[in-house]
């Protein structure tokens, strides 16, 4: 029995709880007895500590505990590698001896009776360095790009180096060529709700109520960094007030947290200041990109190389899908792709939405439209020219692929048709007026994923995950599937995510939420129905546990995608330069929609991230010691209300039987992507000049 | 944060006599609680004077006078402002956000610190944080700092916004200290910064600001700020003009123009002014004025984009002042 919940606009079951402030976030969980710890950051950015003039801070009131290198427990730090940790290297191991490698590398923490006393306690520890000058800067000619070690292999999912035909020579023999070098500046994720954890020992058994979107991973890597067996750690996070991807991993704080707990003998909560998060908990990391496409004179693509070289730590290779979208977006018998890292002396990058694809993207699609003006051809055009029967890289046709529809729903809706091809031909009054398109895409991931549900004997159903909601809707849209394949109205489903001893699901990000968990909670009903029906009737509530996975079988013979259309409009004042968005239409092709109203928002989250990478977010830092300059939310420049604009999201209606039960394709990170190349190529509209570098200020187009 | 002791004060005379006592004055607390969070202010007494009854927005004549404790949302809301002095409540529209200017004070606006990012870096030098300790801007990243009324100690910008307008308007203050009431010029508030720019003003100790008056003249109701940033609210301003012109038969009686965003403090620019007087309102004209703005401008390594964008900056406000706001 159905009861056709899916794709309902139902609002968010978790709002009123919101709104209320019922929803309880990490640092809400505070613990009998408590106390508070704060960080002490490194300031250099490169060198070692040699001395930490601890006693005259042991003795401030209310401290507890300077724990710094010399007196910290040498932690087992078991091997533990899950997929959302780099491949090569091993992560950071805090306070376990006395070297820095990145400025605002955790030194110390300083333990107190309250976060005040430990706070000021933190600012009077006085610590000398050895320093040397940092290596932070890509561009810097030594920085030496190395070939990740996980790339190296030809079937890697991440390749180095990728060739299809000889894209060289082709692109030296073609009429019409663009091949140009794109850069993206390092972005934090900056989320509202600030890293937090509140560790509390109890004998052999912690429990870390933190902010993660991956609790069980974080329960095993606590257990492999105090080298305890993971059923004695729990890890509990019902609620997250923002994420984009930096709570994926677990960082040294939470370890920090647990450390302390255990030396004082109390809980102990450790919340993340704003400049702190722009150290310890990655970011997106800077990129540069060689771009270059040949073509013939009609259009026809002959050649696409594609170098990217992305920015990473001394000790972590983290790598991200810069060059894989190149490979599939547009038919050319001609590709290669290379990817690069240069490691410097920072702090781990690593996912922020629309991780690799949304870099590799802007890059792709800001030579699309380049060579569409060379060629004097539509670049909606252009791409039709181009579009391919099949995923050329895999060889294998796409499971859906809805693009080119994407593309026509979007400028309709846009009216494009309205714009005039030449650049600075569109004016309002004395602004000059810029219309920007670009394609975009995000795989449709899916992982193994498992859920619990439990028929209450009222009639009512439980479903338990280990899943997170970091604002997407997860709750909601999990409601929806369970009732729908119980054939019960949501209110009489009540879902439960975010603990640790919870059935396993798979990190809450790569937009495979839906997919994974979703088709685990169907899998689930669908058990505790046949399990019920085959046992009387006796008043206890019928249980069953579930797992799902994609069916191997589909995954071999398709190629799995989400594609969109990001359509922008922007104005360029031509006397100082301001630029504003003053429109944008996304058309997306993600399967099937489970929750339109939810789905609308998610895509306009995205936009709005996509336009403070395309206009506003970079953290600047020093080269003299790398300290970032800008850690503050009044200097780290973010959309805010008055800059954004009226923002459209539109589904086109698609069918997908192969990539999972539910047919769904994932949301979250194609939203972000495509909307970077959208304005840039909007702004180039607008003002006749190309600025290949993100984020594009007035400074840079100043001067047209 | 360091601890502090708090008083309430409900007479001026009170107020005087703390803060000539080493006390300081607490208005909005907007700049002061988020520098003390970050122990770059550290005062160990605080007078509250919030209470004190100098809070009145009104129209003398032509002047208009607002009180030291007006809030910036306030005095920008105001429907004589508005119609008066639209100047001033469009500078004030475009500073900060929308819940600091619900609580800053007019008073406390012209006295808040620098933006500098290394100002609020304990373990980065800094001569107006810490005396001689030395400038990392000057050699660092500077992109946002002042090109005009630098010093080898100190390049940082004065950030407020309607101190701009207020210096182009021939404002004046009223404060009272110890030693009595005074005025004088709110463009004389703001020192150079030189070999000392830890000293930002030229209040005397124990001195209350009272009031803020600013003149009405012909030019008033036909004055503009534009503040040039890459976003729309909450950022300071690369570059900002305040621009007031009297036009009468076609030629430009009267001009009042300072910038922001490029001097280490509010900066007006008499010779551009002078250069408008008597001439035709049109661009050529402001284009031409506009690179006096120029005079003396020294770029550190970042910045040199400002030397571009300041003549833009008040050829466009300039011609604002003919459109409506």
């Amino acid at each position: 029995m159905t009861t056709n919940v899916i794709g309902n606009p139902l609002p968010r079951v978790d709002g009123r709880a919101k709104v209320t402030g019922a929803a309880r976030y990490a640092a809400d969980f505070n613990q009998s007895g408590q106390v508070y710890a704060v960080i002490v950051a490194a300031t250099v950015g490169l060198g070692r500590v040699t001395g930490i003039e601890t006693a005259p801070v042991e003795k401030m009131p209310g401290v507890v505990a300077v724990i710094t290198h010399r007196n910290a427990p040498r932690l087992p730090y078991a091997p533990h590698k899950s997929y959302i940790d780099p491949a090569t290297g091993e992560r950071l191991h805090v306070l376990q001896d006395d070297q820095v490698r990145f400025y605002g590398q955790p030194v110390a923490i300083v333990v107190a009776d309250t976060l005040d006393q430990a706070e000021r306690a933190a600012a009077a520890l006085r610590i000398s360095y050895t320093a040397e000058r940092p290596l932070v800067d890509p561009a810097d000619p030594k920085a030496r790009p190395v070939v990740p070690e996980a790339g190296k292999q030809p079937d890697a999912r991440l390749p180095a180096d990728t060739a299809r035909g000889n894209a060289d020579r082709a692109l030296a023999d073609a009429p019409a060529k663009v091949d140009e070098i794109y850069e993206i500046a390092r972005e934090n994720h900056n989320p509202m709700e600030p890293h937090a954890t509140v560790a509390a020992w109890n004998g052999n058994r912690l429990t870390l109520w933190s902010k993660s979107q991956f609790v069980v991973n974080e329960q095993a890597e606590i257990a492999a960094v105090f080298g305890v067996p993971p059923e004695n750690v729990q890890v509990i996070c019902p609620f997250i007030g923002g994420a984009f991807g930096t709570s994926l991993r677990t960082w040294p704080h939470v370890t920090l947290a647990a450390m302390a707990a255990r030396q004082v003998g109390r809980p102990v909560k450790l919340v993340l200041t704003r400049k702190q998060m722009f150290f310890t908990t990655g970011h997106r990391p800077r990129t540069l990109q060689r771009m270059a496409l040949g073509a013939t004179a009609d259009g026809k693509l002959t050649s696409i190389v594609h170098e990217g070289t992305g920015e990473t730590s001394r000790y972590e290779e983290f790598m991200e899908a810069l060059t894989s979208v190149t490979r599939f977006l547009y038919s050319t018998p001609n590709v290669r792709t290379r990817y690069r890292l240069l490691p410097l002396d920072i702090g781990t990058p690593n996912h922020m939405r629309g991780p690799g694809e949304a870099s590799g993207v802007f890059a792709l699609e800001c030579a699309v439209d380049e060579l569409s003006y060379k060629l004097g051809i539509d670049p909606i055009d252009l791409r039709r020219r181009n579009e391919p029967a099949i995923d050329e890289g895999e060889n294998k046709p796409f499971s859906s692929r809805s693009l080119m529809k994407c593309h026509d729903l979007a400028a309709e809706r846009f009216g494009w048709s309205r714009r005039s091809p030449q650049p600075r031909s569109m004016r309002d009054g004395r602004l000059l007026v810029g219309m920007g398109m670009a394609s975009a895409s995000y795989p449709a991931f899916h992982a193994p994923a498992n859920a619990r549900a439990r028929l209450l004997p009222d009639g009512a159903a439980e479903i338990e995950v280990a899943a997170s909601d970091m604002g997407p809707g997860t709750y909601t849209s999990m409601t929806q599937v369970a009732a729908e394949t119980l054939g019960l109205p949501v209110e009489r489903v009540r879902l439960s995510l975010g603990r640790s001893d919870y059935p396993p699901a798979p990190s809450h990000g790569g937009s495979w939420t839906m997919a994974s968990v979703g088709s685990a909670i169907r899998a689930a009903c669908i058990a505790v129905q046949e399990e019920a029906a085959k046992r009387p009737r006796d008043g206890r509530p019928v249980e069953a546990t579930a797992s799902a996975q994609r069916d191997p079988d589909a995954a071999a013979r398709f190629s799995m995608h989400s594609f969109g259309a990001v359509f922008a409009e922007v104005a360029v004042d031509p006397d100082v330069g301001t630029i504003r968005l003053r429109r944008a239409v996304g058309a997306y092709g993600i399967g099937r929609v489970v929750n339109p109203r939810l789905a609308r928002s998610q895509c306009i989250g995205g936009m709005i991230g996509g336009m403070g990478m395309a206009l506003m977010e970079r953290t600047v830092l020093d080269p003299r010691d790398g300290r970032p300059v800008n850690a503050h939310m009044a200097d780290y420049l973010l959309p805010v209300n008055l800059d954004i604009p009226q923002l459209e999201a539109h589904f086109v209606e698609e069918i997908d039987p192969h990539v999972n039960a539910l047919g769904v394709k994932g949301l979250g990170e194609i939203a972000l992507v495509g909307m970077a190349p959208a304005i840039a190529n909007a702004v180039f509209h607008a003002t006749g000049k190309r600025v290949r570098s993100l984020p594009i200020r007035i400074e840079d187009v100043l001067t047209v | 944060m360091l601890p502090f002791t708090l008083e309430k004060v409900t007479s001026v005379q009170a107020a005087i006599a703390a803060a000539s006592s080493g006390r300081r004055f607490i208005a909005g607390g907007t700049t002061l609680i988020d520098l003390m969070r970050e122990e770059v202010e550290r005062p160990e007494h605080l007078v509250d004077i919030n209470t004190l009854p100098l809070s009145e927005i009104r129209i003398e004549g032509s002047d208009l006078v607002i009180g030291a404790l007006a809030r910036m949302a306030d005095i920008a809301a105001h429907s004589d402002v508005q119609r008066l002095h639209p100047l001033v409540a469009e500078s004030l529209i475009e500073g900060a956000s929308p819940q600091l200017r619900n609580m800053a004070s007019i008073g406390g606006n012209l006295l808040q610190r620098v933006r500098c990012p290394y100002f609020r870096m304990h373990d980065a030098p800094c001569n107006k944080r810490t005396p001689n300790s030395g400038c990392a801007a000057i050699d660092g990243l500077n992109a946002g700092h002042a090109i005009l009324g630098t010093s080898n100690h100190c390049a940082a910008t004065h950030p407020s916004d309607v101190a701009v307008a207020l210096v182009a308007l021939d404002a004046t203050m009223q404060v009272r200290g110890p030693r009595g009431e005074r005025s004088f010029p709110v463009e004389e508030l703001f020192r150079l910064p030189g070999d000392t720019p830890h000293l930002e003003h030229t209040l005397l100790p124990g001195e209350l600001i009272l009031a803020v008056r600013v003149p009405g003249g012909p030019y008033s109701r036909r004055a503009r700020y534009l503040k040039v940033r890459d976003r729309a609210s909450y950022e300071f301003a690369l570059v900002s003009a305040a621009a007031a012109l009297e036009v009468g038969d076609g030629v430009i009686r009267q001009a009042r123009l300072a910038v922001g965003g490029v001097g280490t403090r509010p900066w007006r620019l008499r010779t551009v002014e002078k250069a408008l007087t008597g001439k035709a309102p049109d661009r050529k004209i402001f284009e031409t004025a506009a690179r006096l703005a120029l005079e003396g401008a020294r770029p550190l390594s970042g910045n040199h984009y400002k030397l571009e964008l300041l003549p833009r900056t008040i050829v466009r406000a300039l011609e604002m002042t003919g459109e409506a706001a």
